[in-house]
């Protein structure tokens, strides 16, 4: 048996997983998004990567970041790592991409704002 | 001096600003300036790069950027005119502005409405009583954001956080992932003071010690801090004797609550509400001076965007009211009462020629289970939401049809 606190929304239920014979019993969860949650913290916890970027030619030194859709929480860190090889040029629109399939999460790596 | 004219002059280019701006527009107002003092729009959104904000509003889970970018796109796409670098120092209660730019130089702006958006600023060290030397290395997590997400700068290697709402959490997650040990965050009352969700994900996820009922005590270091005192405190927030501990860092990390900014508005002779610390607000968002409305984090402290945006929203329709003529001569109010576990209620009162739908925005004194939210109306209930939980980290909002009564709010356990 386990228990997470589901981060979906500010409601923070505290869900319980079982691991019985017809798969998972899950309990504790107020919603299906709960539920879906739930599910993958307890097979696989995924996170969202927000960080920034060097970027040349802008007002600003840094540009900020986010995946397109959620990573294996395990890779944040080398995500992280793998960002001081990434330089941005100005300029940039919010959602351009710029790195593909970023560190084999089958996710891209965008750009989350503007900047001239 | 230049001498300008515009039907409403928007102060602060935030997400509250932004919406202000925008409706104001789609409301069929003229000539609209947005005013901002920093190098672009977005407010503090250009330094929340983290996501989870406009669930509400785009039905998406999106970072602060973008949702700043979404608004700034939108009001970039209109006549809307913005000034940035934009200083305002001064309003005055006939509506006059006073701003200056490198640009214009100083500017006199006659003004047919105003919306103040100047947002909040963080409470500092000696707000929280840690006197003694000023070390480099005491910063508020505002500044520490900026620094890093901003301008590209890590401001100390092993850092303490003091204050566990959700911009100390959200810190110590980011901090750690640039490489910037955290050793823990203290929170002087006995329990957290930011969200669950924020605590699982940010100290949970990277092992951080979060410790309530404790507080920094002292700061150690002239030139540079060197290290922090803890201590665990009784009710009174007093240090409990004995209980002292040395922690060595560079950075002590102070995220210890928001203050709405509003010397602008106290310069127009704005009535404020202690409790909110910001004006008090009538239901169509507009002051104690006719002509002068203000939404987002200067009205009250909001802790989600999305509310932000819906009372700039608000606060620029009455605006275009107020530019009609609707909202002038005199007018009685009628008050808005927080009753039963109700902390505070924003808008604070109602015109008796009120009519309509208002949205209202509330905290509860104290954690509840199974609530019910009631409004009533001369005793008459008008609006009533239930909800599961209510906690004085995460403002309520319920809307109401207003016909110009006193209203009561109470939030009880069903
Ligand atoms: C660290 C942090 C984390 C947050 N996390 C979340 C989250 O996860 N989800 C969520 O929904 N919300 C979150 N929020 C809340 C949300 O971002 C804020 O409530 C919102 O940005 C407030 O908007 P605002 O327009 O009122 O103020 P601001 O964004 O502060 O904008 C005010 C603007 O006014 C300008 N200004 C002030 N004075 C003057 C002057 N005299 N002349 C010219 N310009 C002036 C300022 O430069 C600024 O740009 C967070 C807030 C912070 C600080
Ligand atoms: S289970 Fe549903 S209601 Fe409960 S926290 Fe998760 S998303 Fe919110």
């Amino acid at each position: 048996m386990a228990q997470y606190t589901c981060i979906v929304c500010p409601n923070s239920c505290l869900i319980t997983v079982e691991e019985g014979e017809n798969g998972l019993k899950i309990t504790g969860n107020q919603c299906k998004r709960g539920e879906a949650f739930a599910k993958s913290e307890h097979e696989h916890p995924l996170r969202m990567f927000t960080s920034t970027v060097k970027i040349e030619g802008a007002r600003l030194p840094r540009l900020s970041v986010v995946t397109s859709g959620e990573i294996p929480k395990e890779k944040l860190f080398e995500c992280q790592k793998a960002l001081n090889h990434v330089v941005a040029h100005a300029p940039v629109s919010c959602g351009d991409v710029l790195v593909k399939d970023f560190c084999h999460t089958g996710v891209d790596l965008l750009a989350s704002r503007s900047m001239k | 001096m230049k001498n300008i004219s515009v039907d409403i002059a928007v102060i602060g280019g935030g997400p509250a600003g932004l919406a202000a701006a925008l409706e104001a527009k789609e409301q069929g107002a003229g000539r609209v300036l947005l005013l901002e003092r920093d190098g672009d729009l977005g407010g503090i959104l250009q330094q929340c790069i983290h996501d989870g904000f406009g669930l509400h509003r785009f039905g998406a889970r999106l970072s602060g950027t973008e949702y700043a970018q979404r608004y700034a796109d939108m009001v970039r796409a209109t006549d809307i005119e913005i000034k940035l670098d934009t200083m305002v120092i001064e309003l005055t209660k006939d509506r006059v502005i006073y701003a200056m730019n490198p640009t214009d130089g100083m500017m006199r702006i006659e003004c047919g409405a105003v919306v103040l958006a100047m947002g909040c600023r963080e409470r500092t060290a000696s707000q929280v009583f840690l006197y003694g030397f000023r070390p480099a290395g005491v910063l508020t997590a505002g500044s520490v954001q900026r620094y890093i997400n901003m301008e590209g700068y890590l401001p100390g290697k092993t850092a303490v956080i003091l204050g566990s709402g959700d911009i100390g959490l959200i810190m110590a997650r980011r901090m750690t992932l640039e490489g910037i040990t955290v050793k823990g965050v203290y929170e002087a009352a006995p329990h957290l003071g930011g969200l669950m969700r924020n605590k699982v994900q940010c100290l949970d996820d990277y092992n951080i010690p979060l410790h309530v009922g404790m507080s920094v005590v002292r700061v150690h270091g002239k030139k540079r801090v060197e290290g922090v005192t803890v201590a665990k405190v009784g009710p009174d927030f007093r240090a409990i004797p004995g209980t002292e501990e040395f922690i060595p860092c560079d950075l002590l990390v102070l995220a210890v609550g928001l203050i709405p900014e509003n010397e602008l508005s106290r310069g127009a002779q704005v009535e404020m509400d202690n409790k909110t610390r910001g004006p008090v607000l009538d239901n169509n968002f507009m002051t104690s001076v006719p002509g002068i409305f203000a939404a987002g984090n200067v009205a009250v402290v909001f802790d989600l965007v999305d509310y932000v945006s819906a009372s700039g929203a608000a606060a620029a329709r009455g605006a275009v009211r107020f530019l009609k003529g609707e909202l002038g001569g005199a007018c009685e109010y009628r008050p808005v009462t927080a009753g039963e576990n109700v902390n505070f209620v924003v808008p604070q009162r109602v015109r008796t020629d009120a009519e309509g739908p208002t949205s209202f925005y509330l905290r509860v004194r104290q954690p509840l289970k199974k609530v019910r939210l009631v409004c009533e109306e001369e005793g008459k209930e008008i609006a009533s939401v239930r909800a599961t939980h209510a906690a004085p980290p995460e403002m309520m909002s319920f809307e109401a049809k207003l016909s110009g009564g006193a209203l009561t709010v109470s939030v009880t356990e069903v």
